[in-house]
């Protein structure tokens, strides 16, 4: 790998990193906005114009605030639980194309940090790392509210984690690759997977929303019943991280799903653009269905009721399981009628 | 460096036990008494097997005031400031009992306006009360929407009280013998506005929770309680209705020109979280006809009684008049004269039958003087309804319950 190339990636890797970042901190202003809207409420105006540097603020009193560990608390595994959570969700936007090659000064440059050929698997490998996060934060604490809260973040996890994988892996066989550049590229223009796969969108949007700990399925956290879940011993910026990584993965999720059944990048007619038209649009069309998602998550959110433990595990288990079941039999037969074999 | 020492070695003593309460199927878990649903101070010492509620130890006092002995030392018009302080959701409810507890010890009538008024505010007032239970339900559900949607409108009943009697949330409102004024033109305008607005709102409110396949998976059969046992514990008011009997003392026993008005009382049959959502979402409605019909026949007449012993004349009089400085004086000081006897009187609370019991030895304040109040009754009732259920219900048993801290401990 040349220097130039290593820089390049560096570079890109901080502009992403920054943007991953900036998006969150305004993912909160946006869900307090969203949630006012829907409370016919103003929401945070005070700082700045229309209240935009409320997220700055906020962060700015997290670190300010004092670092407290409780006495009772494994301080090690404290400190190492919002770390967790945070590394998690950050890395999982290391994979992903946020639009075609861009040409700068003769240079092609990729909108991906790397152009992983088992995208998917690694997506879903840092997801299931992201549950190490909660469940640390949660037992190092020594707090009843956040061990309950522990248990039902990673019990909560490995069962959603299964029907969004069997949804997953009907993608995969659409495309025939676990590349995620590979998935783009095969819903060109208005080929999208959704148009063929629509019980899977749904399904792995159910997921998303319990993988990421949303309403109605953010148990872990749930404030009426366990106070504030795994963070209630948090304070500082170790809960600004929790909180954060939250938001995070709320936007690589956003992504992830446009990526897997809207196309990512691609639009309609977008065959009449190319070059670095194209890339920008493309950028411009990922952002765009991301931003959509995210709204749609905070809609949920601030409409729906939350589920008891055991109703989330009998969805879980009883519907979403066999039904992704169901929809990957029924893929597999519909491909294999297609390639011949029943001929 | 010793009191350090004690310090940790304090510590690690708290450390071990709990980590020795985890071990075993078996846990302890204080649910409060400072807890984000316990809405108020109420402790639970739950034992629990996972999420599973094996037993439940309450502790009730933490905001004990000793309102009935403060009451054995004050004037009868001093009380009221007390019974603001029960349900705080509903002061005006409690205030106007109170005055109707008064007189009828003192045997005075009230005016048929009067009556109507107070029908009027006492309504408002269990509006406010329902609303807050209700939309809290929703709130301990996850639901966050509904409750500062309803706040808004609970915010356009406290602006109502404001324009009555000045006053927000522990009102004071009214006098014993009427009303210290009468109702404004701004009160009718507001009052008519509220009346045009809110069953919009309302209904909206409705349809984000009552048929909201979450809402019921999670409602329906979470702290339930049959009507036998409901009676057995003496439950009142929207709980024992969701239960299944029709018990209310705005019917039973009218006060205050019940009578008068057409309404319906519902009732449930399940006795669980979601009856008792439905019951108070469908009094709320019928309060709201209930205000309709008294403003609309609001009767002309006086907007107090005469009795010039009990109620403070104007201070035009005062300065010019001879009985009215003697009146002036007397009650001011509290020395009026109080007939010897023993009443009961009972209204229905935003909670159920809120009653008071006086007795009277002629002293210028009560020899004696009990609130029967309804949480107080409520709160025994819970471990029984939690044992057995998980966490999450318990917290929406209590919500929807209404237990009221301020009333549990007077």
């Amino acid at each position: 790998m040349e220097t130039s190339e290593i820089i390049e990636k560096l570079l890109f890797i901080g502009l992403l990193f920054l943007i991953t970042l900036g998006i969150a901190a305004y993912a909160t202003y946006l869900e307090r906005k969203v949630a006012a809207w829907f409370q016919d409420r103003i929401g945070p105006d005070r700082a700045g114009p229309f209240g935009i540097l409320q997220p700055l603020a906020d962060g700015g009193k997290l670190f300010f605030k004092e670092d407290f560990i409780p006495a009772a608390a494994d301080k090690w595994l404290f400190i190492l639980g919002p770390g967790i959570a945070m590394f998690t969700s950050m890395m999982t936007g290391a994979v992903i194309p946020w639009s075609s090659d861009i040409e700068i000064a003769g240079n092609t440059i990729e909108l991906q940090v790397a152009d992983v050929n088992i995208g998917i698997l690694f997506i879903m490998g840092f997801l299931s790392i992201g549950v190490y996060g909660i469940m640390i934060g949660g037992w190092a604490s020594n707090n009843k509210f956040s061990l309950f809260s522990a248990i039902r973040a990673s019990s909560q996890m490995i069962s959603y984690e299964l029907a969004m994988g069997i949804c997953v892996i009907t993608i995969v066989m659409l495309t025939g690759s676990l590349s995620l550049n590979k998935i783009v590229e095969s819903q060109h223009g208005m080929n999208w997977n959704v148009f063929y796969q629509p019980v899977a969108f749904i399904i792995f949007f159910i997921c998303a929303l319990a993988e990421t700990n949303r309403a109605p399925f953010d148990l872990p956290e749930c404030e009426s019943e366990l106070i504030g879940g795994y963070h209630t011993e948090y304070g500082a910026m170790k809960m600004g991280f929790y909180l954060f990584s939250e938001y995070v993965s709320m936007f690589i999720s956003s992504a992830i799903i446009s990526i897997l059944f809207f196309g990512g990048f691609n639009f309609p007619w977008m065959d009449h653009f190319n070059g670095n038209t194209l890339a920008i649009l493309g950028v411009i069309a990922m952002f765009t269905k991301t931003f959509i998602f995210m709204f749609v998550f905070m809609w949920i959110r601030w409409t729906l009721p939350r589920f008891r433990f055991d109703q989330l595990m009998h969805l879980g288990w009883k519907s979403l399981i066999p039904m992704a079941l169901i929809n990957m039999l029924i893929t597999g037969i519909v491909i294999a009628f297609n390639e011949g074999w029943f001929n | 460096m010793n009191t350090l020492e004690k310090q940790k070695s304090k510590i690690e003593a708290t450390v071990e036990s709990s980590i020795e309460t985890i071990d075993g199927d078996i846990a302890t878990l204080n649910l409060g008494p400072t807890h984000p649903s316990t809405h108020g101070i109420f402790q639970n010492v739950l034992k629990v097997d996972g999420e599973k509620i094996l037993s439940s130890v309450q502790t009730v006092g933490y905001i004990h005031r000793a309102f009935e002995k403060i009451a054995e030392r004050r004037p009868y018009s001093q009380i009221t400031p007390l019974t603001d302080r029960l349900n705080y959701c509903s002061s005006p409810i409690n205030n106007l009992g109170w005055y109707m507890t008064v007189e009828k010890l003192i045997g005075a009538e009230m005016p048929k306006r009067v009556d109507y008024m107070r029908v009027i505010i006492m309504e408002l007032a269990r509006i406010a009360d329902h609303l807050v239970c209700n939309s809290v339900i929703g709130v301990d559900a996850g639901a966050l929407t509904g409750f500062t949607y309803l706040f808004q409108q609970r915010e356009k009943i406290y602006e109502l009280f404001e324009e009555v009697c000045g006053a927000r949330l522990t009102t004071n409102l009214g006098r014993i013998g009427g009303f210290e004024r009468d109702f404004s033109p701004e009160f009718h305008r507001k009052l008519k506005d509220f009346l045009k607005d809110f069953p919009k709102v309302f209904n909206e409110f409705d349809k984000l929770l009552s048929r909201n396949r979450i809402f019921m998976d999670r409602t329906i059969g979470a702290g339930a309680i049959s009507a036998e046992r409901a009676l057995q514990y003496s439950f009142v008011g929207p709980n024992l209705r969701a239960a299944g009997v029709d018990y209310d003392v705005r019917v039973l026993n009218p006060y205050a020109s019940y009578e008068d008005f057409d309404f319906i009382i519902p009732v449930g049959t399940q006795g669980d979280t979601y009856d008792r959502f439905q019951v108070r979402q469908e009094e709320i409605r019928q309060s709201l006809r209930i205000i309709e019909q008294a403003f609309n026949n609001l009767p002309e007449g006086d907007y107090k009684a005469d009795i010039p012993e009990f109620f403070l004349p104007p201070k035009e009089e005062v300065y010019n008049n001879m009985e009215a400085l003697i009146y002036h004086f007397k009650i001011v000081m509290g020395e009026t004269p109080i007939p010897v006897g023993e009443v009961y009187h009972s209204v229905e609370g935003g909670n159920g039958e809120l009653g008071y019991y006086l007795i009277s030895d002629g002293g210028r304040s009560p020899y004696r003087l009990q609130f029967r109040r309804p949480c107080f009754i409520y709160y025994q009732a819970y471990p029984e309804m939690i044992t057995g259920q998980s966490i999450s219900d318990a917290v929406l048993t209590l919500s929807s319950m209404n237990v009221i801290a301020g009333e549990l401990d007077a």
